[in-house]
């Protein structure tokens, strides 16, 4: 039997009201066995020789003192973490955007990355939405979710979606005014295979939704009558 | 005009205030000029005050303070939920509930089938346009 797989102790002291235990001192002494565990050591509590602490080795006086005292910072344990997904994001749910280019489009959620962020698709074929990166505050979570077994996502993290480090190039001064890279910011090519392979499966499941494609493609906005914190998403 | 619904011992009310809004209760006994002891299958019986209950057209039999046994089954005897469920008033609030609760892709399916009804009625009146002015 491994230790760790003793039962969770309950407590022998229940709480009357916070900070009143049901027992007294007296009762506690007996009901913990102190007196069975000093009976069986003759008496007295058993006790234990204190270990001769390590001898450290012996420090020097330092050189320098400087002449201001200067304040440590406190020590800070935080780990940082992912930000807490909400309960109603799961993979596979239809998310609303609510800001920036794709506002009002509904895309389907994958994963949440490590910094935090979401993992999103249109998908692209459906709504020109591709895989990108939205904040979970930027979204409305609605109920409707997508089956998304058939989606590998293992391949992309945020180094997946950072900006391309491109090698500085020593500045001439004759292409200072020339338009020196002509190049359009185009998509290489492997990103949109990767797209397309995630967006396969999944519009395979959408399809097997009526009007679900319809409902991915068109975008969500406020009409007359509409009371936000009554709508149930 | 006279009154034609009563506070008696066995009419049906609607909760319109307070925790228990929108239940069916049954009046079981008045306790004064304001109150009334009130008792729902699935309630614990209290009073309340009549200005929190709306009386509806639906009355059973029942006498004063009744067991909660009894109460139930007065209810199954005349039938209240069915009655309640078909009256005019009984569906709106179901509909009110209904809409309440829908969600964003129901919504969207409701507009498509809006919009299909639509188109459907438009078609028939232009052929009906049709036939009249040839």
């Amino acid at each position: 039997m491994a230790p760790q797989q003793r039962k969770p102790h309950v407590c022998r002291n229940p709480d009357l009201i916070r900070g009143v235990g049901k027992y007294s001192r007296s009762k506690m002494y007996h009901k913990r066995g102190l007196w069975a565990i000093k009976a069986k050591n003759g008496g007295a509590f058993p006790k234990h020789e204190k270990k001769a602490a390590a001898a450290a080795p012996a420090e020097k006086p330092p050189k320098f003192y400087p002449a201001d005292d200067v304040k440590k910072p406190l020590v800070n344990k935080r780990k940082a973490r992912p930000t807490k997904l909400r309960a109603s994001i799961t993979p596979g749910t239809v998310l609303i955007i609510l800001a920036g280019r794709f506002k009002g489009k509904r895309v389907v959620f994958l994963k949440q990355l490590t910094s935090g962020l979401l993992l999103v698709t249109g998908p692209f074929k459906i709504n020109g939405v591709p895989l990108r990166r939205v904040n979970q505050s930027y979204v409305i979570a609605t109920s409707t979710k997508v089956d998304i077994s058939g989606v590998n996502v293992e391949k992309f993290d945020d180094k997946y979606f950072g900006k391309k480090v491109e090698k500085k190039k020593k500045k001439g001064e004759g292409e200072f005014f020339e338009a020196e890279k002509e190049e359009k910011n185009v998509l290489p090519q492997d990103k949109k295979d990767d797209q397309k392979s995630v967006d396969a499966a999944l519009i395979k499941s959408i399809e097997a939704v009526p009007d679900l494609k319809s409902y991915l493609g068109a975008r969500f906005s406020l009409k007359a009558g509409m009371k936000p914190h009554e709508l149930v998403f | 005009m006279p009154f034609k619904r009563y506070v008696e011992i066995g009419r049906v009310a609607l909760v319109n205030y307070g925790k228990d809004y929108g239940k069916l209760v049954v009046i079981v006994d008045v306790i004064d000029q304001n109150r009334a002891l009130v008792d729902a299958p699935d309630m614990v019986r209290g009073q309340m005050n009549f200005k929190r209950l709306t009386l509806t057209d639906i009355k059973i039999d029942i006498k004063r303070v009744p067991n909660k046994k009894t109460l139930v089954a007065a209810l199954e005897a005349a039938d209240v939920k069915n009655k309640w469920e078909s009256s005019s008033w009984g569906r709106k609030l179901i509909v009110q509930k209904k809409r309440a609760s829908l969600k964003d892709f129901d919504r969207f399916k409701i507009m498509l089938a809006k919009i299909k009804k639509a188109g459907v009625v438009r078609q028939e009146l232009s052929k009906l346009k049709k036939e009249t002015t040839c």
